[in-house]
C-alpha cells in the first residue's frame, strides 16, 4: 500500500516523534529540491545573457554600433575587420521568405486536417507532419545540400529566371546564376522545417472553436470556405500569430539546416538565388577555428540573434497565454 | 443556377483544393526525405558500420562505432542531468508553486528557452565551460544537451501533473501523508506514462542535435571513452564528412543519418504511442 512508506518502517512501529519529524525533513528537502531546481531555469537564462556579454564585450569595445551596419567581414585581416550586416541581412530574408511559404501552407494543412479530412486519415496525416518536426536539423541540411539544391538549381532557379528576366525589381531578385548554394534554397528547408509548428497549433487553437458558432455559420448556408475564413479564422486569429511567431523564432535560429546550403558568403547581394550566410551558419562555420577579436565577433553576433529570437519568442507567448485565457484555462 | 451561388462555390471547391494540395505537400516532404534516406543510406548499413571506428581521409574501410558509441555517452549523460533537473522543476511549477508569481515568470522564461536556437546554448556552454576548463570536451558537449532537455522535460512533467485530480491528492493528504508523499507516491505513479512521454521526447530532440556540440565536444576519429578531451560523436561526424571530397566518408554520412533518423523517429512514436495509451485509458 502506498501509506506504508519506508521512513516509518525505518523509524520502529512505536516512535511516532521521530517518524513525524523524518517526514518533516523528508518534505523540507525534497521542496528545496524541487524550487531549487526550478530556480535553477532563470539561472540558465542569466548563464546565457552574461557568458555572451563578457564573450562579445572586446567586440563590443572594438566596434561598438557601427558593427550593425559593416558590411565587411575580414577576420584575417590587421586588425579584423567585422560587420553584422551580412548575416543579419541573410538571417531576415531567409526566415521572411520561409515564412511566405510555410505560413499559407501550414494554415491549409491545419484546414484541411480539422474541417475537411475524413476521421481516418486525419492520425496518419497529422503524424506524418509532427514526424517532419522530429527529423533532427542535420539531416534536412544534409538533404538539401546533397538533393534538393542541385534539383533547384537545375530546374525552378532558371525557370524563374528565365520568366523575370528584364522585370524591374523582380530581375534583380530572381537574378541568375542558378547556384546550388543560395538565401532561397536555405528559406526553402526552413519553410519545411517550421512547417510543422504552425500546423500543429493551428490545429489546437482550431479545435477551441465552439462548435455551435461553426453550425450556426453552416445552417445559415455557408460553405466550409466562408465558415474557415469568417468564424474560424477571426476566433482564433491571436493563437494563429502566437504559432507564427512561435515558428518564425525557430527559423530565425536554425543553424544546421542551413549552414550546408547557404554557401556562406558574406556578400549581399539583391538576388535570392545567390550564396549567403545567416548569423547562425556564421558562427557554426568558423567558431571553432576562431579567436580573439574574431571570435568576440562571433558572440556578439550570437549576441544579437538571442536578443531577436527572445522578443519574437516573447511575443508569441504573450499572444498564446492572451488565448488561453480566452479559453478560461 | 443563381450565380452567385455558383461563384461561391467554385471558391470553396478551389480553396478546399488548395487545402488538400498544401497537405499533400508537407506529406510528400516527408516520404521524400525519408525516401532518399534509406535509398543512399541502406548501402552501407553492415556489421563493419557498428565495429569498425571512422577511416581516415581516402580510406574506403571503416565504420562509425566511436562517433555512435561517443553520441550514446554524451546523450546518456545529457538525459541523466537534465531530465531529473526538469522533473524537479516540473515538479514544483505543478504541485508547489501553483499560485505563486515566481512559477509564471519560470513558465515564461522555460517557454522561451525551449524554442531558444540550440547554437546559442553551446555558445553558451563554450563561455561557461570550455573556457575555464581550457578545452574542448565530452563533458561540455553533455551540459549542452542538458541544457536543452531541462525545458522539454519540465514543460512535459508541469502538463502532466497538472492533469492528475486534485481528489487523488486531497484522499492521500485525508490519509496523513506528508506533501512529498503524496507527489512521489501518488501524482508520479498517476502520471507516470506521461513523464516518461517526456523523457522519450527530450532524448529524441537531443539524439539529433549538432550545433551545440560543434564548439563544445568538437569531435574526433579516434574511439575515446575520456570525458575530459574530445570525443567523436553522430552529427558532428555527420557534417564534417558531408562536405568532404571522399565519396566513402559521404557514404558513411548517409548511413550515419538513416541511423540517427530512425532512433529519432522510433523514439518519437514510441512517445506517441505511450501518451495514446493514457488518453485512452
Amino acid at each position: 500500500m502506498a501509506v506504508q512508506s519506508d521512513v516509518i518502517d525505518d523509524a520502529g512501529p512505536y516512535d511516532r516523534a521521530k517518524a513525524l519529524s523524518a517526514f518533516k525533513l523528508g518534505d523540507v528537502t525534497f521542496y528545496w529540491i524541487t524550487r531549487l531546481s526550478a530556480i535553477s531555469v532563470l539561472l540558465i537564462l542569466g548563464g546565457i545573457i552574461l557568458s555572451l556579454i563578457v564573450g562579445a564585450f572586446p567586440a563590443m569595445k572594438e566596434y561598438g554600433f557601427a558593427f550593425l551596419w559593416t558590411q565587411r567581414w575580414a577576420p584575417s585581416a590587421d586588425p579584423p575587420v567585422l560587420g553584422a550586416l551580412g548575416p543579419m541581412y541573410g538571417t531576415l530574408v531567409t526566415s521572411f521568405i520561409a515564412m511566405l511559404i510555410a505560413i499559407p501552407v501550414g494554415l491549409g494543412i491545419a484546414i484541411f486536417l480539422t474541417e475537411l479530412c475524413p476521421q481516418w486519415l486525419r492520425r496518419p496525416i497529422g503524424m506524418a507532419i509532427e514526424l517532419l518536426a522530429g527529423i533532427p536539423s542535420i539531416i534536412y541540411g544534409m538533404w538539401g545540400f546533397f538533393v534538393l539544391g542541385p534539383f533547384l538549381a537545375n530546374t525552378f532557379q532558371p525557370f524563374m529566371i528565365k520568366i523575370f528576366d528584364g522585370v524591374p525589381v523582380l530581375g534583380a531578385i530572381f537574378a541568375g546564376p542558378p547556384s546550388y548554394l543560395s538565401l532561397f534554397n536555405a528559406a526553402l528547408i526552413l519553410a519545411i522545417m517550421v512547417l510543422p509548428f504552425i500546423t500543429s497549433i493551428s490545429v489546437d487553437v482550431f479545435k477551441t472553436v465552439p462548435p455551435v458558432l461553426k453550425e450556426a455559420a453552416y445552417g445559415v448556408g455557408c460553405t466550409t470556405w466562408e465558415v474557415v475564413r469568417s468564424v474560424v479564422i477571426p476566433y482564433t486569429r491571436v493563437g494563429i500569430i502566437g504559432g507564427v511567431m512561435l515558428a518564425l523564432g525557430r527559423a530565425l535560429g536554425e543553424t544546421m539546416a542551413v549552414s550546408f546550403i547557404i554557401g556562406n558568403s558574406f556578400r549581399i547581394s539583391s538576388s535570392i538565388f545567390a550564396p549567403g550566410t545567416t548569423i547562425s551558419a556564421a558562427i557554426a562555420s568558423e567558431f571553432a577555428e576562431s579567436d580573439g577579436l574574431h571570435q568576440s565577433g562571433l558572440i556578439l553576433l550570437g549576441l544579437l540573434l538571442f536578443v531577436l529570437t527572445f522578443f519574437v519568442l516573447a511575443g508569441a507567448r504573450l499572444m498564446l497565454m492572451r488565448l488561453e485565457k480566452k479559453a478560461g484555462n | 443556377m443563381n450565380p452567385i451561388y455558383s461563384r461561391r462555390r467554385r471558391k470553396d471547391i478551389l480553396i478546399r483544393g488548395l487545402c488538400f494540395g498544401a497537405a499533400a505537400f508537407g506529406v510528400t516532404w516527408l516520404a521524400l526525405i525519408l525516401i532518399t534516406l534509406f535509398y543512399n543510406g541502406l548501402a552501407g548499413l553492415n556489421l563493419d558500420l557498428f565495429v569498425a571506428d571512422t577511416p581516415p581521409p581516402g580510406s574506403t574501410e571503416g565504420g562509425l562505432r566511436n562517433a555512435i558509441v561517443g553520441s550514446l555517452i554524451m546523450t546518456v549523460i545529457g538525459v541523466g542531468i537534465g531530465a531529473p533537473l526538469g522533473l524537479f522543476a516540473g515538479t514544483y511549477l505543478a504541485e508547489y508553486g501553483r499560485n505563486d508569481k515566481l512559477t509564471s515568470v519560470i513558465r515564461f522564461i522555460n517557454d522561451i528557452l525551449l524554442s531558444a536556437p540550440s547554437i546559442i546554448i553551446g555558445l553558451f556552454i563554450y563561455g561557461a565551460v570550455v573556457v575555464p576548463m581550457r578545452g574542448f570536451s565530452a563533458i561540455a558537449g553533455s551540459l549542452a544537451l542538458a541544457v536543452i532537455v531541462i525545458p522539454v522535460v519540465l514543460r512535459t512533467t508541469e502538463d502532466m501533473l497538472l492533469l492528475v485530480p486534485n481528489a487523488l491528492r486531497e484522499a492521500a493528504s485525508a490519509l496523513g501523508l506528508p506533501r512529498s508523499l503524496v507527489i512521489k507516491r501518488i501524482a508520479y505513479r498517476a502520471a507516470r506514462s506521461g513523464l516518461i512521454t517526456g523523457v522519450l521526447l527530450a532524448t529524441a530532440r537531443v539524439a539529433g542535435e549538432t550545433a551545440p556540440l560543434l564548439f563544445t565536444a568538437l569531435s574526433n576519429q579516434f574511439f575515446s571513452l575520456g570525458l575530459n578531451k574530445t570525443m567523436a560523436n553522430l552529427p558532428v561526424t555527420i557534417n564534417n564528412f558531408v562536405q568532404s571530397p571522399y565519396a566513402y566518408w559521404k557514404q558513411l554520412a548517409w548511413s550515419g543519418a538513416l541511423l540517427i533518423t530512425l532512433t529519432v523517429l522510433a523514439l518519437n512514436i514510441g512517445a506517441r504511442i505511450l501518451s495514446a495509451e493514457r488518453t485512452a485509458k
